[in-house]
């Protein structure tokens, strides 16, 4: 499988992202497989249009990574990295959809310790929980939407959705809330390919070196700073 | 081994024999089965996973498409009708029933081979399987198609006649050049063509391009060559496909897998120690580049984050696992196809019992612009010792 | 319409850690062998190499190495009360999938069991008396002996080239290695890795407390290695992308950087990956498998006869296959009867987190999946449980194996999961944080146990593999005793913050806690409570043989994966040296 050249367009790269090689019955004989320029690597995700959320659900998606990871003088907020980016293309692809879960029913209710039971896909959570946001905050806040609401008033909805007492109808704020926290932080800190941690800034900000893979030279250098910047899987430097 | 046991089970069923060679006796056989091996027939006349030495398996030409002929005892599609004289002819002059032959058969390599070792090829061709598979060999476009052209290119490109040994070189030498120059045909790769296919005999095994890759200098060139091998190097390398400091890839893990594998440890001695007497064996290294260049710098940069997990800092590699880059002759080379097609492509380095491992090479064309492969492949030619002329984007 | 193959001497089902060394084996002996792997083939560059292996969204988050739920899961609860539901992502454990099994993706950990684990039944009676036993805890005796198995341990060290120092080398005792092993015949291949900053420091405070810290032994080489088979490995680079991850410089030991180079090669070996095999067909007898039924990716189905059978999937995946196929009497957990799915087991881990000020920087990311100083002062029956309540135990260590952001960005307790007091928490203590970690043994009990489940179905519509399995009061305590004991060693660190988190509660199928599951198909001398003799072939079934851990009566405190290959050896050599003679029971029953 030949690999596209880092100019592809976004759109037909996305569905190579998370892609299983085409599943095919192999027979193995006499020697190992090998064909030169294969590679599977994340395709970089490019700007441009969201491919999942509405402009509206957006626009509370980029208010809300704002609030769960606030900008500040040193380090951007979730916005500016890239975190809503992130989440979008990942709910338009196999993450979105649940297509590696098993979603067979029956769906019932269990212990914690039997983990999520929702038949809810990533992207159908973020659906409806959007849109439920959306209403609770025109009722709550005088028909503003998440997005013009006021730092503090952002902040109280989102503890409100995280401990209590707000509720949705017909879907779970708290879940959505989760959803929302894991894959902010996801965005922050995954590899750039994925749309998020935009020029590296949460790695910078933490100290992590990226995508490097040899550190013998500095196995035996205890408690020094690790000089070089980041770098990630497109091969750059940050 | 299979082919010997059939060359047995055939002799004990009375094989025809053949005029003034001794094609019953199984040493004959043996022997000539090694040569068959050195001559890497089967390489061409053999389509892989198909009967041996049938043909049929297309060569690609500068000119066009050729198909090698069947091999095969068959009398009416294979040269089981042929007389011994007529096979030589094919052989060393590149004299076919039907015309000239295409010097895609190595004839003018061939030529150097004697009687005796043609002859015992024969014998071993006697003994397979007859296979009836008609091969049409002549798929080249018009003008390549017309044969009587070769008459011309033979009188360019060709010198018909055997192996001299050079007096004054030891009898281990004279047996290398006899292997390079005749049966093992190591210029059809390792020597430039002119732009009519032969060879530029005056930089004989210096390096050629083919198939998208560049066959290095051979000689005992100690900057681009094989002058920095020992002979035991060189030995190992050839047997196993793997030495402290380089492996077989590309069209050369082939060549291992198929021929120089199958080689007894004393010839590729003499290989060894033959080369090592070929070429500008003093041809002084340029000056490197120094590290302060600025694509330097920018080549020392992507090497520390994309190379040094494999290769180390100190451009080493790990013997029969990763090649060293320092050090390297083919790194070094004036022409840098073959390092280009790695870096971009990947690369499987050959698998032999001795070295089963055949680690392989990720492919970098997706991920580093063309700028840091430059500067990555100028760096590593100029760094630990090397030297060489810088790459451009 | 099932179509039939020809019929090959034997049929190997997954080709992981133990089909690959078996495959091996038996090919080696002039067998011709077929490998049917439900995944794909897995090869370094082209499928974790050194340019995009560094992937943590890919690998870790998003599971993408391992095999799909939606593929085949697992129904979980925690006592037979309850409904159990599906597994619907994983959490507690990552089921692997392709060619090279967990090979590809395990730690590298590589420790040998104690001599007295193999009795762990007859050895703790002896000591403690039969009492100190609870009622409904079902730990037997092996049926081999420690000295049965070193040779194999031996070979397995070998064949990966593991890394470490030995404590005892026949008998004498000897400083730098664990004291506590078992006698090896001869010394680690290669030398224990170099260690990062954070083991260093926990070696000398470990040494203050009077313990005896070592080099976690680790199948990522410290050096480059040829093994016996002629394959070479690598040097580890310590790129903290280790577990969960492929290697991508030949560096971690596994089916692909140890045997398959060599095993591919062979004539008589075939490999055929992207089949699912259905079940294991019998002879109207039931006391004969005649081979295998698979299903290929293209939907066509074939019968693979054979004369042998060798079950060699993930240990949840072998029981799953032998009650599906029908071989052996099922467990009942009311009547006590049957083997198929009894003595499941786990792992029970436990961590201690530190919050370091500025001046210790750890550099977390430097690591690998066995990089760590670790002692085992507290495992098996090294120290007098009397006044505890509890047997077994675990080994305890610095064992940090990486510094991906996602994963190990912790914050102390009471720091907000969001906002601007998150953010500061997670700058200021990425560099300063250091998780130390316990890893016990789990015994078997009559309510923990394996069988189908009754109401949810994979995509084949075979019924899910159904766990009951919860912490029993002796693990917990154990847990509980051994977190303690490491919070001292970690506070002597030098932490201004230290946090205990002792396993506690319920089994919790949510929370990564190894992928260390045990039992179900349990090795033993008497076939009314085991499934497999000491050379893990089938008491029901003589050409059937069914390696992993599913042999396990009970876990060590251990990471399972040198006694799984050691076992597969062993069973090996039985196979080639005695049932090729003489095929049929090795051992009477």
């Amino acid at each position: 499988m030949s690999i596209p050249r880092r100019d592809l367009l976004a759109g037909a790269a996305l569905s190579l992202i998370f892609s299983v090689t085409p599943a095919q019955a192999r027979t193995i004989v006499g020697a190992l497989p090998w064909e030169p320029d294969t590679a599977t690597p994340p395709l970089p995700v490019k700007e441009g249009s969201w491919q999942f959320f509405t402009a509206d659900e957006a626009a509370a998606v980029e208010a809300i990574v704002d609030r769960l990871i606030p900008p500040d003088p040193e380090t951007p907020g979730g916005k500016e990295a890239g975190c809503a980016v992130f989440i979008d293309r990942q709910l338009a692809g196999s993450y979105g959809s649940a297509r590696r879960l098993y979603m067979r029913p029956p769906f019932m209710d269990g212990t914690p310790e039997q983990g999520p039971q929702s038949p809810l896909t990533p992207a159908m959570r973020y659906r409806l929980g959007l849109a439920a946001l959306d209403k609770h905050c025109r009722q709550a806040y005088g028909e503003k939407s998440f997005a013009q609401l006021t730092d503090e008033q952002k902040d109280k909805v989102l503890t409100g959705m995280q401990k209590g007492p707000i509720t949705f109808a017909g879907t779970s704020a708290t879940g959505l809330f989760e959803q929302l926290l894991t894959n902010t932080r996801e965005g922050f800190f995954a590899d750039p390919a994925y749309g998020g941690n935009r020029d590296m800034v949460g790695w910078k900000m933490i100290g992590f070196p990226g995508a490097r893979y040899d550190y013998r030279d500095w196995i035996d250098r205890h408690n020094e700073r690790f000089p070089l910047p980041p770098i990630g899987i497109g091969g750059i430097r940050a | 081994m299979r082919s010997a046991t059939f060359a047995l089970l055939l002799l004990l069923a009375a094989v025809p024999a053949h005029a003034g060679s001794d094609g019953q006796s199984y040493d004959q056989i043996s022997r000539g089965r090694y040569l068959a091996t050195l001559g890497d027939c089967a390489a061409c006349h053999t389509v892989p996973g198909g009967p041996p030495y049938a043909g049929g398996r297309a060569l690609e030409t500068p000119f066009g498409t050729l198909l090698a002929p069947n091999l095969t005892p068959d009398r009416e599609t294979g040269i089981g009708a042929w007389s011994d004289d007529e096979f030589i002819a094919a052989v060393r002059e590149g004299q076919g029933r039907n015309g000239h032959l295409y010097p895609a058969m190595p004839y003018p390599y061939y030529t150097k081979m004697s009687r005796d070792d043609v002859l015992a090829i024969r014998d071993y061709l006697a003994t397979l399987e007859p296979v009836t598979n008609k091969v049409v060999a002549n798929q080249l476009p018009f003008p390549f198609s017309m044969r009587f052209t070769l008459s011309m290119w033979n009188g360019i490109n060709f010198t018909s006649g055997r192996f001299q040994p050079v007096q004054g070189k030891s009898e281990e030498w004279n047996r290398g050049a006899y292997l390079v120059e005749g049966a093992g045909h190591c210029g059809a790769c390792h020597t430039s063509k002119n732009f009519l296919g032969g060879d530029h005999t005056g930089s004989a095994l210096e390096g050629g391009v083919l198939q998208g890759w560049f066959a290095p200098n051979i000689t005992g060139d100690p900057h681009v060559g094989v002058g920095g091998w020992s002979a035991d190097d060189i030995v190992a390398y050839l047997l196993t496909g793997h030495n402290r400091m380089s492996a077989a890839t590309g069209p050369m893990a082939e060549v291992v897998t198929d021929q120089t594998s199958q080689m007894s440890p004393q010839d590729l001695q003499a290989i060894a120690v033959y080369l090592k007497d070929t070429g500008d064996q003093s041809n002084p290294a340029p000056t490197p580049i120094a590290a302060s260049d600025p694509v330097m710098q920018k080549g020392q940069a992507v090497y520390i984050d994309q190379c040094t997990a494999c290769h180390g800092a100190a451009g080493d590699g790990i013997p029969s696992l990763i090649p060293s880059l320092k050090g390297s002759s083919s790194i070094q080379s004036a022409d840098t196809t073959s390092l280009r097609r790695i870096v971009m492509e990947g690369a499987r380095s050959v698998a032999t019992d001795p070295a089963p491992t055949g680690a392989a090479m990720p492919s970098f064309g997706w991920k580093l612009s063309r700028e840091q492969i430059a500067a990555v492949l100028t760096y590593i030619r100029n760094s630990w010792g090397n030297s060489a002329a810088a790459v451009a984007p | 319409m099932t179509r039939r193959l020809p019929p090959t001497d034997a049929v190997i089902i997954g080709l992981g850690w133990t089909g690959s060394i078996l495959a091996h084996e038996l090919t080696g002996a002039g067998l011709n062998v077929v490998a049917i792997e439900r995944g794909p083939w897995r090869d370094t560059a082209t499928d974790f190499p050194t340019t995009y292996a560094q992937d943590e969204l890919r690998y870790h988050v998003r599971h993408d190495l391992f095999l799909r739920p939606a593929q085949e899961t697992m129904t979980v609860r925690n006592n037979g009360n309850q409904n159990a539901l599906p597994m619907r992502s994983w959490g507690s454990f990552m089921p692997p999938n392709g060619v090279g099994g967990g090979g590809v993706h395990w730690n590298g950990q590589t420790w040998r069991f104690l001599p007295s684990d193999f009795q762990q039944r007859s050895h703790n009676i002896e000591r403690y008396g039969k009492n100190f036993l609870p009622d409904d805890m079902t730990i037997q005796d092996w049926g081999i002996t420690y000295d049965d198995i070193e040779p194999y341990y031996d070979r397995f060290e070998y064949l990966c080239g593991t890394s470490g120092i030995a404590g005892n080398l026949k008998g004498v005792l000897k400083d730098g290695g664990n004291l506590y092993e078992g006698p090896r015949s001869r010394e680690y291949p290669t030398p224990g890795q170099k260690q990062p900053y954070g083991p260093t420091l926990f070696a000398k405070a470990a040494i203050e407390l009077g313990y005896k810290p070592f080099p976690q032994p680790s199948g990522n080489l410290s050096q480059a290695y040829t093994n016996p088979l002629g394959v070479t490995l690598g040097p580890c680079t310590y790129c903290g992308f280790c577990e969960w991850f492929g290697c991508g410089n030949y560096s971690k030991a596994s089916p692909q950087t140890t045997i398959l180079p060599v095993l591919v090669r062979r004539p008589n070996f075939e490999a055929r990956t992207q089949c699912e095999v259905l079940k294991i067909n019998l002879d109207p007898s039931g006391k004969r498998a005649t081979g295998v039924t698979y299903i290929d990716s293209n939907g066509g189905t074939w019968e693979q006869p054979a004369e042998i059978v060798l079950l060699c999937a993930f240990q949840l995946f072998n029981v799953q296959m032998l009650l599906w196929s029908g071989i052996g009497q099922p467990y009942n957990p009311s009547t006590n009867e049957g083997v198929i799915g009894r003595n499941y087991s786990y792992q029970v881990t436990s961590s201690v987190n530190a919050f370091f000020d500025e001046d210790k920087n750890f550099n977390p990311f430097i690591s690998s999946g066995a990089i760590g100083t670790c002692v085992d002062d507290f495992n098996g029956d090294n120290f007098d449980h009397g006044k505890h309540g509890y047997i077994g135990g675990g080994y305890m260590g610095a064992v940090q194996t990486n510094g991906r952001p996602l994963q190990s960005t912790l914050t102390p307790k009471g720091t907000p999961a969001w906002g601007a007091d998150w953010k500061k928490s997670v700058k200021q203590n990425y560099l300063h944080t250091y998780q130390t970690a316990t890893h016990g043994g789990c015994c078997s009990y009559r309510d923990a146990y394996l069988d189908l489940d009754p109401t949810y179905n994979d995509a084949f519509g075979r019924k899910l593999l159904r766990i009951t399995f919860d912490f029993h009061e002796n693990e917990l305590k154990m847990s509980q005793y051994m977190t303690d004991r490491l919070a001292e060693i970690t506070q002597k660190m030098g932490p201004r913050h230290l946090e205990k988190n002792p396993r506690a509660g319920h089994y919790n199928s949510t929370i990564y806690q190894t992928t260390h599951t045990c039992g179900g198909a349990i090795m033993g001398d008497d076939p009314k409570t085991s499934a497999v003799n000491r050379y893990l072939q089938s008491w029901d079934v003589p050409n059937l043989f069914i390696p992993g851990a599913s042999a396990f009566p009970q876990n060590a405190g251990y990471n399972p994966t040198n006694t799984v290959a050691a076992l597969a050896f062993m069973s090996g050599d039985a196979i080639v040296n005695q049932y090729l003679k003489s095929p049929g029971p090795l051992v009477p029953a």
